[in-house]
């Protein structure tokens, strides 16, 4: 029947003891919320423009990396894609950074800047209602959630209606205000005509950097891919066709894999887990050499190994529960300040939750496999 | 007690709940090998209370861990209850240590769990015990040590005595036919030292367990039925009169 949770009231009577643990366990749990919640919102703000986009499919050079390092291809690709069986339109999207004066402070500033066709669907609706301001020369629109350097652009525009400043030593106006928000790639956004940005850029606007293909309602997108990729990417070799999962994919894998984010932000979720694991391993081990002579004495009443064993690892358990659940709350709060502070799209997931609270478990059996090693000295022959 | 002994001076006839015949037993190996234990031959019958004494070294706790099922046999034949403990295995050992009640010098009570709690892990012993008989028994259990006030109590807030009554009380809940006490009185004062003793004895007479008690306290050699002597690895019997000579404390 239900016997004595001996591994619950040991951790329960050393009260000082066992807040010591929680807080090592909870200052861990942090530390690898803080670290993979920044990983993650890195790479989620380098794609969020993919997400945005309104395109099934899209045509990059092979020689791009990254929408922040674009190299260009021929739009004649472009067009070539729009005879393509299944294929509705095909949009050229020029992109490029310019240098952007600060309309108050007067300082300038890499800004990322997208040249579309005013006409074509780019971008949701939601995201930007209205292209007809840019159908006019020189006129840009910008993104509220850039960061702060670039100006109260906002603001300026909400009062007067209209923001006047330099881009690339170009004389621009502001014709309207919409939300993206800042990458770690871009600081900030702005949208223009294919038109204007060849005037700013001075660019040929026969190299494309991104293609964007729409479907027809009911088109195959296996099939159109397939079909692109054979017609046009196969026998020319300078473009390269992705769905717009596979651009997203293509994004994130550049951040991942080309830049130190990943590993700096995955050594420092590693070296809480590491903390947390040695904090967890001292405060089982002291448990365990405390307990020594009593867990001899238990052996000697016909206890079995396993029963020790189980109390270390219970008590493991025990402590991993107790110190995830008030940390994961604290992260979210880290998460809350950290997105007010810095724009950037961190907030709690179920998958990060689940996998930090796994990787506690992790850690608290991984010291707790350390500590019992321990339980092995009690032995009742040679205590007594 | 008596009577037996006399019908059967050499305990032969009556099954004996520990029977150990010409054990020997060493520690440490190579040429640091020692032997501690030479020819032991003994017999405990059920119900009988023995007290081994004997100087610091001669090999008195080695001995009951043998018995206790605690160490293995190296040479020679012990059984419990006709169970040949050498070449037993490790599972074999541990299961026979739930039918002997072991009573150490230091009490070794869980420090995390009340004195009721502290009986009750013998009893978890027993699977098919339910959780309810459980409680009863064990504070049956301290009610018969004199700790009936004393159930909801910590070790920490217990005096010494008291936690040795506890450890009784531990031992013997579970109705053991041999009860093992390694010097159970040599942290105590006199006084609780006799109180624990008679305590002892008094239940395991209750319950029909032998009682194997090493104890250098002269004092508390009249519990005894009869007493063993070990002197460097080797067991004599020993006279209840020339034990009185020695102890020259009772008669
Ligand atoms: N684990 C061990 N390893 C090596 N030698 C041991 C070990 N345990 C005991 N001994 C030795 O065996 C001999 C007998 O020890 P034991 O503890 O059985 O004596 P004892 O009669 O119980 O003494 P005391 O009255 O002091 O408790 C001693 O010489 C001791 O040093
Ligand atoms: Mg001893």
């Amino acid at each position: 029947m239900f016997a004595i949770p001996l591994a619950w009231l040991q951790l329960m009577r050393e009260r000082i003891r066992l807040l010591v643990a929680l807080a090592g366990i909870g200052f861990a749990v942090i530390l690898m919320f803080v670290q993979l919640g920044f990983r993650d919102a890195l790479f989620e703000s380098a794609v969020r423009i993919h997400l945005a986009f309104e395109g099934d499919v899209f045509l990059v050079s092979p020689q791009s990396s990254s929408l922040i390092a674009m190299d260009s291809f021929s739009r004649r690709r472009l067009l070539q894609a729009q005879g393509v069986d299944g294929v509705a339109s095909v949009t050229p999207i020029y992109m490029g950074f310019g240098l952007w004066k600060d309309p108050d402070k007067q300082g300038t500033r890499g800004i990322f800047v997208m040249g579309l066709d005013p006409a074509g669907q780019v971008f949701p609706k939601s995201m930007l209602p209205n292209l007809d301001p840019i159908k006019l020369q020189d006129v840009v629109l910008f993104d509220r959630d850039s960061r702060d350097e670039f100006g109260p652009v906002a603001t300026l525009f909400a009062r007067d209606g209209t923001v006047e400043t330099e881009l690339n030593s170009r004389r621009v106006k502001v014709g309207g205000i919409f939300a993206l928000g800042a990458s770690f790639g871009a600081d900030g956004n702005l949208v223009t005509s294919d038109l204007n940005f060849q005037r700013i850029f001075k660019r040929d606007l026969s190299k494309v950097d991104v293609g964007l293909v729409r479907l027809k309602p009911g088109a195959d997108l296996a099939q159109v891919l397939q079909a692109i990729r054979t017609e046009i990417a196969k026998p020319n070799q300078d473009v390269m066709v992705f769905s717009k999962e596979e651009f997203v994919a293509f994004e994130r894998k550049y951040w991942q894999t080309s830049t130190a984010i990943g590993f700096i932000f995955n050594l420092g979720a590693g070296i809480g887990w590491v903390v947390g694991t040695v904090i967890v391993y001292q405060i089982l081990y002291t448990d365990v050499a405390d307990h020594l002579a009593e867990y001899a004495t238990l052996k000697a009443m016909g206890y079995r190994n396993v029963y020790l064993l189980s109390i270390v690892f219970q008590e493991a358990v025990i402590l991993s529960v107790l110190g995830f659940i008030p940390a994961f709350f604290l992260g979210i709060g880290v998460y809350r300040m950290t997105y007010k502070a810095t724009a950037l799209p961190i907030y709690m997931t179920q998958d990060r939750a689940v996998f930090v609270f796994v990787l506690t478990m992790v850690m608290c059996i991984v010291s707790g496999a350390i500590a019992v090693r321990k339980v092995q000295e009690a032995d009742p022959a040679d205590i007594f | 007690m008596q009577t037996t002994r006399a019908l059967d001076p050499i305990g032969l006839a009556a099954e004996p709940i520990i029977a150990i015949d010409h054990v020997n037993h060493y520690f440490g190996s190579g040429r640091l090998r020692k032997q501690v234990l030479f020819d032991i031959t003994a017999r405990i019958e059920p119900g009988e209370v023995v007290i081994l004494m004997g100087p610091s070294g001669s090999g008195k706790t080695t001995l009951l861990t043998l018995i206790g099922a605690l160490r293995s046999t190296q040479e020679g034949s012990l059984k419990l209850f006709q169970e040949e403990l050498y070449k037993a295995n490790n599972g074999r050992l541990v299961n026979l240590r739930r039918s002997i009640g072991y009573i150490f010098q230091a009490h070794n009570l869980l420090n995390a769990l009340t004195s009721q709690q502290n009986v009750q892990m013998t009893l978890d012993l027993q699977p098919q015990l339910g959780s309810r008989e459980k409680k009863l028994r064990a504070l049956d259990m301290l009610d018969a040590v004199g700790l009936k006030d004393w159930a909801n109590y910590y070790p920490s807030q217990l005096s010494g005595g008291q936690k040795q009554r506890v450890a009784i009380a531990r031992a013997l809940v579970g109705q053991p036919k041999i009860v093992l006490a390694d010097e159970p009185t040599a942290a105590l004062d006199k006084k609780s030292g006799r109180e624990v003793v008679e305590i002892m004895r008094q239940l395991a007479q209750q319950q029909g367990s032998a009682v194997l008690l090493v104890t250098h306290d002269n004092r508390i050699l009249d519990v005894a039925d009869r007493i063993l002597y070990m002197e460097d690895g080797y067991l004599k019997e020993m006279d209840r009169d020339r034990g009185s000579d020695m102890a020259g404390a009772f008669g």
